[in-house]
């Protein structure tokens, strides 16, 4: 039942029989008929539907709010392979941390010519306020979300790493809410590692990075207000953590030090997650058209006073140019090889890789190096001759705003569509969290789906919709036996 | 508590009451209409349910004829022009209420999201029984919003909309009786007559309190028994000194939280303490309107006095 070409996690190499390790998670599907997957399916939709789960798309105005389609069939992992999914995440992110601490500080790398001084220092990304500035505990990225790709068994690569302000945290969580309520019987077969103390580790990450000396620090998360397209995303992890939401003008800066305004008169702010971009922080600093930050901000970030998760300046690691360089990143902090691969990628400022690329535009993927959500992209083996046209052009005009990867053959996961189960294309976005004395990854993470036969485009901009993704508890070792009544 | 969300949550407060309020008072006066004979006097009453709300002409000036009952009841529910239509606090309360998502209860929010939902896409009240069925539903709704408020945790959330109610309808207790008491005697009737009866009956209905009234005073309608209940009787809940009386303690209830007092607290008690030593002949001799225009003047001052106690935005 696979699609040609393409490795599917549940049913294997070109329509083969399910994966071993998967046999009981194949007899879930076909046990349960389509009709039941179906109505559990529209049930969970319509609890996200009055939850308030959605998303505004950006230029679609008149479209008003939408819900992300919510796939009922979820995607499993076995343990072992999370486990080397998440040592090379765990590497990743260490890397990404170290890189940032070093081009906003020493630049060694830079003076070590692994990567070109220009494509740093030159980079739009590159935020010069925060160069020079030291976050407490030196962790720049604390919240990553890496986007990875699979193309067979054993073959997961990194496609994107996004350092900035990642969303999607709150689809993983109540996807898995709904599964846990609609599929319970898959969580009673499956001992499944839970996703739920995500708002916990979140909140330890969180107060581990508060500037030193602080006692009984307090956090808030700062949001862009309840107009924002993912507030609903603010309010729950602001709620499920038991901090305070703030918007920019509930804050304000005295002498370098951050207060927010209560009711018993002003508090001191010592760790701010912001879920507000780089541009919109500080309107002393950058944007001054901004309401959304707080004046001052920046001047409390760098003399110590606060910390600002991200950091600011942290979009200088998933810029798409700088991406091309990540094994040699890992390399050359991490002192060995990258455990998770990069999609091969040229860039087009190199004059042969260009040539490549025009060359082969009917067969690679192109992207803008500063473009997110599915935007300024082209897939060339199923674009149309005007679309490659114009990418020409715009590669041609432009070429240092543009890479190229070739059209990977993504991993399929069995979905529910108009015509029975299917194979659809995904991705998988884990979230991986710093803080001040180590990494930790939570158990799970969000796929994404592209719901249309063969589409590669996951983003939900355009079509894409979501899954829940277990991950199976690795078997109790004998000594723990004893545990196993309170194991999930 | 972050002071934006003590704001948001008193103006929740404030504007599902004046909803309320302006709710009640459509429907009281859909029956004075129905009971008044003659264009003039159905027209007057109309007049002053706009005065009510400050829709009426200013002090002094006579309305502008055509106050009819699908006007008024438009531009007191439904007109997006009048900041004080009951669709407009809906549409502000509901603002708030996600604004402070954190704050308030899921039940809470599904109440008052249900109430702007229920008059989002009205736009004409239509005829006297689709706007009557209208009411009993805009009635329902706040209903709801009450019985979810009073299943809240007692602390700041629950004190902050209860003392945005509680400071909104002193005031619209006072405009009513206000307007009601000097624009509804007109000199051709005669007082105690077939009319009055009727308007002081629209004015208890409006505060919900017809009834009441009955078991409180053992005689028939009387203005000054009426202005007395409205006034004096704190058994009432939307008498303006049972509105001042609870404004004091839920300024109270909120300091003992918080470990502070201030000027908000030391106004309200100044004024509860001024009003019960105040009787209904006191009023009437000093003149009932000076008496409702400085206690309207010192409910806004009261109301200055949380904001900037509170530190609102």
């Amino acid at each position: 039942m696979a699609m040609s070409g393409s490795f599917d996690e549940l049913w294997g190499m070109n329509g083969g029989a399910v994966r071993p390790e998967f046999e009981a998670v194949g007899d879930w599907l076909d046990q349960t008929p389509v009709v039941e997957l179906a109505r559990r399916q529209s049930a969970a939709e319509a609890a996200f539907r009055s939850l308030g789960i959605t998303f505004k798309v950006y230029g679609d105005e008149q479209a008003g709010e939408r819900i992300i389609p919510f796939d009922i069939i979820p995607r499993v992992f076995s343990a072992t392979e999370w486990d080397r999914l998440s040592q090379g995440l765990e590497q990743r992110v260490r890397a990404i941390n170290l890189f940032i601490a070093d081009v906003y500080g020493p630049r060694h790398i830079l003076n070590d010519k692994v990567v070109p001084s220009e494509i740093v220092l030159s980079n739009p990304q590159f935020c010069i306020p925060a160069a020079g500035a030291k976050p407490p505990h030196d962790i720049y990225a604390h919240i990553c979300g890496i986007d990875i790709v699979r193309t067979g068994p054993e073959d997961f690569f990194v496609l994107e790493d996004n350092a900035r302000t990642p969303s999607g945290v709150s689809y993983m969580l109540e996807n898995r809410e709904a599964m846990l309520r609609l599929c319970p019987e898959l969580f009673a077969r499956f001992a499944v590692q839970p996703i739920d103390t995500y708002p916990d580790l979140l909140r330890s990450t969180l107060f581990s990075v508060a500037p030193r000396g602080a006692h009984d620090p307090v956090c808030v998360l700062l949001t862009p207000g309840h107009y924002n397209s993912a507030f609903y995303e603010h309010s729950f992890l602001a709620d499920s953590m038991g901090i305070e939401l703030v918007e920019g003008h509930d804050l304000e800066v005295v002498d370098d030090l951050v207060w927010m305004r209560t009711i018993e008169g002003l508090v001191r702010v010592d760790v701010i997650y912001r879920r507000i971009d780089d541009a919109f922080l500080d309107p002393l600093v950058f944007n001054p058209e901004s309401g959304l930050g707080v004046p001052g901000l920046m001047a409390a970030y760098r003399a110590g006073n606060v910390t600002i998760v991200n950091a600011p300046g942290t979009g200088i690691a998933d810029d798409k140019a700088i991406y091309s360089f990540m094994p040699e990143i890992v390399k050359y902090y991490m002192g060995e090889e990258a455990k998770l691969p990069n999609v091969e990628t040229w860039r087009c400022r190199e004059p042969e890789a260009l040539a490549y690329t025009l060359a082969n535009l009917d067969k690679v993927v192109v992207k803008l190096v500063d473009g997110s959500g599915g935007y300024g992209m082209l897939v060339g083996p199923t674009a149309s001759k005007k679309e490659i046209g114009a990418f020409r052009a715009a590669l041609i005009a432009e070429p240092h705003r543009y890479i190229a990867q070739p059209t990977l053959a993504l991993s399929t996961v069995p979905t529910l569509t108009d015509a029975g189960i299917a194979p659809r294309h995904v991705d998988f976005r884990p979230f991986v969290l710093s803080g001040a004395e180590d990494v930790t990854i939570v158990p799970g993470g969000l796929t994404r789906v592209a719901l249309d036969h063969g589409s590669l485009v996951v983003n939900s901009s355009q079509g894409g919709g979501t899954k829940d993704s277990l991950i199976i508890a690795p078997p109790p070792r004998e000594e723990e036996q004893h545990a196993l009544p309170y194991r999930r | 508590m972050l002071s934006r969300t003590a704001a948001n949550l008193y103006w929740i407060g404030r504007y599902m009451e004046r909803a309320e309020f302006t709710t009640r008072l459509i429907h009281a006066t859909l029956r004075l209409s129905s009971l008044s004979y003659g264009a003039h006097a159905t027209t007057a009453a109309w007049e002053s349910a706009l005065a009510v709300v400050g829709r009426g002409p200013p002090p002094g000036e006579v309305p502008a004829s055509g106050a009819t009952a699908f006007n008024v009841c438009r531009t007191l529910a439904l007109d997006s022009d009048n900041p004080n239509s009951v669709r407009e606090c809906l549409a502000k309360a509901r603002n708030n209420a996600r604004s402070a998502r954190n704050a308030i209860t899921a039940e809470l929010w599904e109440a008052i999201n249900l109430a702007w939902l229920d008059v989002r896409d009205r736009t004409s009240p239509g005829g006297v029984q689709t706007t009557l069925s209208m009411v009993q539903s805009l009635k329902a709704n706040s209903r709801g919003f009450e019985g979810a408020l009073v299943q809240m945790l007692r602390h700041e959330s629950f004190w902050f909309m209860r003392l945005g109610s509680a400071i909104e309808r002193g005031d619209n207790t006072a405009r009513l009786l206000d307007v009601k008491y000097y624009l509804l005697l007109p000199d051709t009737e005669k007082v105690g007559g077939a009319l009055d009866r009727d308007q002081w009956t629209a004015i208890l209905e409006t505060v919900s309190a017809r009834n009441a009234y009955r078991l409180l005073y053992h005689e028939g309608l009387k203005p000054w028994l009426v202005a007395d209940m409205l006034l004096f009787r704190r058994e009432l809940p939307r008498s303006v000194i049972g509105a001042s009386s609870e404004v004091v303690d839920l300024l109270a209830a909120i300091g003992g939280r918080t470990g502070r007092q201030g000027e908000a607290d030391r106004q309200a008690r100044l004024r509860h303490s001024r009003l019960s030593e105040t009787n209904i002949d006191e009023v009437f001799s000093n003149g009932l309107h000076e008496f409702l225009k400085d206690y309207l003047a010192e409910n806004g001052k009261v109301d200055a006095a949380i904001s900037k106690q509170f530190r609102f935005p």
